[in-house]
């Protein structure tokens, strides 16, 4: 209890609070823009808040991490577009019902949704707060390796039809992550004798390549678009209530939620998979699910709003990242001389609830927010793509170059953002990039303090919660190969009949 | 034969135009990474394997190379769809772009943040073919992100040398400060 008002007075400061507004509200609206998302503008932005207050710089990216999403439903109900890749699934139910004249409802559920499971996702991670500070001691290094192991294999494995290629895409992070400088024994690593190479790849130049200027070079080379949209009539505080009607498949949704977003590399598809196929499979209407059904709304947006809240679990636990976002947050935490890891909860169980609760107010401030400005957003979303591209180009100047000044980084975050265009062309993924570089740093410095007290394999397993990590790859990864060979047998037996 | 045939369906997936470029491209780099590693690696005598420098550098490009080529056959192995040259075109379109930002870096330290953003804008919308009231707004959104980022976030981009050129005084240093 005490560790809970210690939290409400790290955050009862003005400058806290504004942060807070400014980014739920920046989060919101950079969620509507198609294009951005909220990966982009947290690359940007993050430079830009090395010289804020370390509390005042991480709850202004944390409001963009949690509301992006509130945003992301906007378009993707009224112009079929999602704003951010999770809001994909809420095209299928939410577009028709717009076509339907039900853009309001869908909207107000949308929001209703993802206010609901985004405060029952905190409010399970404050209740597991205690049980985590007790668990997280636990972990040492072995574990924080098989975890870090575990997050590997799952974010390949999630890739479905794309595992090679997820594969490559991590070992290739991991191999990033090793360029420069060794610091145990400082010998060089792949620096080809430059000494621009030396201080190794930065991650903030990675993702702001990968993620905010191959969105630019894509918007600027693709032709012009400016969507056309129409004003959004009708009550939005009642539309938001009508979720209530639908309170079983809201806290099922979340429940899927909390618990993929708590498992690396897994995330938010898994989770709206899982919420989407229940709701359908419980609903007295199934035929209308992907026709406009309210309840498919409620599912997708309940499962993803969920995520975020409960992706901070590991991230702040054990300091392992699920997804790039999270990624990026550990970065914003090591900036902000924030330590992320067991030790966190024993050492700082304050700044932990301050960020729950920060979490909770985002959410309030987002809700309050849309039930106003939807009309208002809408003429966001119509900024012409190609403008947007050199918006975007011109932000990423200041993420990059802010860093260290160097030209340097410009130009490896230039070369990262071609690769980048690549990449989301023949739509191979990027994730596993950013999470290799980071899980991989992890596991070198874990293995290599956890081996000099180990002297047989068996060793290595001979604690809970090692085994139970190290049962759970193997399963995961044998489970996966008897899957593929499984529907290969099936195809074949198929074309055969 | 058969079995070959059998074999390959079984890394069959979706591909798209130009995957098979990409493909060759990064086993081709994996490969390169791969035998530059005895020169750009260390083996270092009596340190355990697992503490060894070159322990990870090795794990993840051997990592790489044998998820490469098991993509590698898996494109071979799909059905290709034509278009490969003018995907490759895309992707060598964007270029552009890239030399438009590094162009864009180059000046800053030279004609300082304000200036050369305020040129920057305009002139790349008028490049993207935007004429008249567009330009403005670009113009003003340069404005915008250079107030919003140097002058009230203090972001840390040097002043242009151009700022040299003004008189020394209290218009320089606020120039140098804020723009």
């Amino acid at each position: 209890m005490d560790a809970l008002l210690s939290g409400i007075d790290l955050l009862a400061r003005l400058d806290v609070l504004m942060a807070l507004l400014i980014g739920s509200i920046g989060g919101v609206i950079i969620g509507a823009i198609p294009g951005v998302g909220p990966a982009v503008a947290i690359a940007i932005l993050l430079p830009a808040t090395f010289a804020l207050d370390p509390l005042v710089g991480l709850v202004m990216l944390l409001g963009i991490y949690g509301s992006s999403m509130f945003g992301g439903a906007l378009p993707a109900i009224l112009i079929n577009t999602p704003g951010t890749a999770v809001n994909a699934l809420t095209t299928y139910d939410g577009h028709p019902m717009t076509q339907r004249g039900e853009a309001v409802r869908a909207l107000g559920l949308a929001y209703g949704a993802s206010f609901v499971s985004g405060i029952l996702s905190i409010l399970a991670l404050i209740l597991l707060s205690p049980l985590l500070a007790r668990v997280a001691p636990m972990f040492g290094s072995r574990e924080i390796f098989l975890a870090a192991l575990l997050g590997i294999v799952l974010v390949i494995l999630a890739h479905r039809g794309q595992t090679f290629a997820a594969g490559m895409m991590a070992a290739f992070g991991i191999f990033l992550g090793t360029i420069g400088l060794e610091p145990v024994k400082y010998t060089q690593r792949y620096t080809f004798g430059q000494d621009w190479l030396a201080s190794g790849v930065d991650l903030i130049v990675v993702i702001l390549g990968l993620f905010a200027l191959s969105q630019a070079f894509l918007l600027l080379n693709d032709p012009e678009e400016a969507p056309t949209t129409q004003r959004v009539e009708g009550s939005m505080l009642r539309a938001i209530g009508e979720v209530f009607r639908f309170k079983r498949i809201a806290a099922i949704g979340s429940g899927f939620g909390v618990l993929m977003g708590m498992i690396p590399g897994v995330g938010e598809f898994t989770a709206q998979f899982l919420s989407y196929t229940y709701a359908q499979k419980t609903s007295k209407d199934p035929d209308l699910f992907g026709k406009g059904s309210p309840e498919g709304l409620v599912a997708s947006e309940s499962a993803n709003n969920a995520v975020p809240a409960a992706a901070m679990i590991p991230l702040l636990a054990l300091g392992i990242p699920g997804e790039a976002l999270t990624a990026m947050m550990l970065s914003v935490f090591y900036v902000h001389n924030v330590t992320p890891g067991p030790g966190l909860f024993q050492t700082q169980l304050d700044f932990v609830y301050a960020l729950y609760i920060a979490m909770i107010l985002l959410n309030v401030i987002v809700v309050v927010f849309m039930l106003f400005a939807s009309n208002w957003l809408l003429r966001i979303i119509r900024i012409p793509t190609r403008f947007l591209g050199m918006m975007i180009l011109t932000l990423s100047f200041v993420g990059v170059y802010s860093l260290r000044n160097s030209v340097t980084d410009c130009a490896i975050a230039a070369g990262f953002g071609v690769f980048g265009l690549v990449l989301k062309r023949l739509n191979l993924p990027i994730v596993p990039i950013i999470l290799g570089m980071v899980l991989g740093g992890i596991m070198e410095v874990k293995l290599r303090s956890a081996m000099a007290r180990v002297k047989t394999p068996l060793d290595f397993v001979d604690r809970p919660i090692a085994a139970l990590l190290a049962v759970a790859i193997v399963l995961l990864v044998g489970l996966h190969i008897v899957n593929v060979l499984r529907q290969f047998l099936a195809r074949r037996v198929q074309r055969e009949e | 034969m058969s079995r070959i045939r059998t074999f390959q369906e079984l890394f069959r997936r979706d591909r798209r135009r130009g995957d098979l470029v990409f493909a060759l491209a990064f086993l081709a780099l994996a490969l390169v990474l791969l035998a530059a590693m005895p020169t750009e690696t260390t083996w270092v005598k009596r340190t355990k394997l697992f503490a060894q420098p070159a322990f990870w550098p090795a794990v993840s490009v051997v990592a790489m190379t044998v998820f490469a080529a098991l993509h590698l056959l898996g494109s071979f192995s799909s059905p290709r769809i034509p278009g490969r040259l003018q995907e490759a075109l895309y992707w060598a379109r964007s270029l552009e772009w890239a030399a438009w930002f590094l162009a864009y870096v180059w000046v800053v330290p030279l004609a300082g943040y304000l200036l050369s953003t305020l040129v920057f804008c305009p002139l790349l919308c008028l490049r993207l073919g935007y004429r008249g009231r567009t330009l403005l707004v670009a113009s003003g959104f340069g404005l915008a992100v250079v107030v919003v980022f140097k002058s009230l976030l203090s972001v840390k981009i040097p002043a242009g040398a151009i700022y040299e050129a003004l008189p020394p005084g209290a218009l320089r240093t606020f120039m140098m400060v804020n723009f």
